[in-house]
């Protein structure tokens, strides 16, 4: 198990447990996490669980796949902090990774 | 006095609805029907992970119970809606107790297509649309199997990579010419012909069946052309009946589905209806569509919960699909039918290519194999009823962003 913080666009903070090999989305909606939808189920195909990485996690996530960067590309407010949380898995170097929710997605 | 909200279907598009209802201020009360005894699940891993035993029963969930319980709702499930009375406003259920609404949700879904010959009752045939007829169809899905599955559309073939993986003898027996004939062009048949061939599946394109029979544990496969073929096991993947008897028998007009407007109402007052069991007008295509996918459910439900919820917003989607077999991933945008031009990008031969679909110039669709960048360009520019020139599409030093 390691802590995910969620964090709303007004500031709220929400920590949960996740199990290793869980998707940051399949987590937020499982915890109900507000401004994440996962839509399509975790296939990368809807861009609802859109997060910003807080900078001092964002090179310890996995490499970003062509499909993500794809759908990435079709939402809003994209930066260099984007990623879907159905592409981030839960693992022991994350514990304690900190996710904001964008306005959008509320 | 409190509006009460009745959602009948416990599918994608029912859950959907639950949630944006609330998320649009809907305060009333909430019920949500479902004949199934599960609360919504994805149905697109049946045919995939959870059919190949990775994914577990209880990931399939689109919420957990905690979502309805936060949210209010009363979950009926297992006991599906017997008849509708729409002056009334009264629902009956399978228990024989009735409910009133003030709006009622139609997200009743689909059930498979019953194969049309003699010899549908065979015990080892089998269809695939619940998480029940998956859990019957794993008890004889074993390495060595012979496997027999009719209809080479998205659950036939989704079923036959899964079972090639799995070391089944896989035959697959289409009656039209080609594989995905109702949903994609010659390239992309002809691709997944080649992919599943590759993997050992057989693929018997033109052929029809006319009868299975044999003992329970033995059926035989006859064919049109008079060939009979022994299996272990049948499946049958050969399209959807939308669920439209509770609202036909009601008085709601149907035709291909429970007819709705771009807001997502029936003809009869306070009745709507969304997702597979519907049928809508698609502004983009200039017709009525009937969808069966994923997207259209969710983007139907938002729709409807908009309108009940007094903030009508009328549908405007691209239709979008996908399917995973082997290590290839189709993305479709659009809807191919009434193409008079295809343009290839990229090699085929290469597992990674795109097909576009136009009519007079337009760009109706595109079929994305591992292209994600060119799925994504496609569901941007069909809505806006772009002219891309062809040779920019072929052209691969060009970037899928740069098409229009």
């Amino acid at each position: 198990m390691i802590k995910v913080t969620y964090i709303e666009f007004d500031g709220t903070e929400r920590t949960v447990e996740v199990e290793a090999g869980v998707s940051l989305m399949e987590a937020a909606v499982t915890n109900l996490v507000p401004g994440i939808d996962g839509d399509c189920g975790g296939m990368c195909a809807c861009a609802t669980c859109h997060v910003h990485v807080e900078p001092e996690w964002v090179d310890k996530l996995q490499p970003m796949a062509d499909l993500e960067d794809a759908m990435l590309n079709l939402t809003e407010g994209r930066d260099a902090t984007s990623r879907l949380a159905c592409q981030l898995e839960a693992a022991p170097e994350l514990d304690g990774i900190r996710l904001r929710t964008p306005l959008g997605q509320h | 006095m409190t509006e009460s909200v009745l959602i009948l279907g416990a599918g994608q598009a029912g859950a959907q609805a639950v949630q944006s209802l609330r998320q649009q201020g809907f305060s009333g009360n909430l019920t949500l029907i479902g004949g199934e005894p599960l609360l919504p699940y994805q149905r697109p891993p049946l045919s995939k992970a959870f059919l190949a035993g990775t994914l577990a029963r209880e990931r399939l969930l689109i919420k957990p119970e905690a979502f309805y319980r936060n949210a209010a709702v009363d979950c009926i499930l297992n006991n599906p809606a017997v008849s509708l009375d729409t002056t009334e406003r009264r629902v009956t259920l399978a228990d024989n107790r009735h409910l009133y609404f003030d709006h009622l949700l139609l997200t009743t879904g689909g059930r498979p297509r019953p194969l049309p010959c003699p010899g549908a009752d065979h015990p080892r045939l089998h269809y695939l649309r619940s998480v029940a007829d998956v859990e019957r169809l794993r008890e004889h899905f074993l390495p060595q199997a012979r496997l027999i599955i009719i209809g080479a559309g998205y659950i036939g073939l989704e079923v036959a990579a899964i079972a090639a993986k799995l070391g089944l003898n896989v035959r697959v027996l289409e009656a039209a010419p080609r594989v995905l004939s109702r949903v994609t062009g010659a390239e992309v048949s002809a691709f997944f012909t080649r992919v599943h061939t590759r993997a050992g599946v057989e693929i018997h394109c033109d052929t029809g069946v006319t009868a299975i029979e044999g003992a329970p544990d033995a059926p035989r496969v006859h064919t049109a052309a008079g060939d009979v073929m022994e299996a272990d096991l049948v499946l049958a993947g050969i399209g959807l009946l939308p669920n439209i008897e509770l609202a036909q028998s009601a008085g709601v007009a149907c035709d291909n589905g429970i007819l709705v407007d771009e807001l997502g109402q029936t003809a009869a007052p306070a009745i709507l209806a969304a997702g597979d069991c519907s049928n809508h007008p698609n502004a983009i295509y200039g017709r009525r569509l009937r969808l069966e996918s994923v997207h259209n459910a969710i983007e139907q439900a938002k729709t409807a919960a908009a309108t009940i919820a007094g903030k009508p917003q009328p549908y405007n989607q691209v239709p979008w699909f996908w399917s995973d077999q082997y290590d290839v991933k189709l993305q479709t945008a659009g809807l191919v039918q009434g193409h008079d031009r295809t343009v290839v990008r990229g090699d085929p031969a290469s597992d990674s290519f795109a097909v576009f679909y136009l009519q007079a110039n337009r760009l109706l669709a595109v079929d994305a194999i591992n292209r994600p960048a060119e799925f994504i360009a496609a569901r941007k520019l069909i809505p806006t009823g772009a002219h891309p020139r062809p040779e920019t599409l072929a052209d691969e030093s060009i970037t899928p962003q740069d098409f229009a």
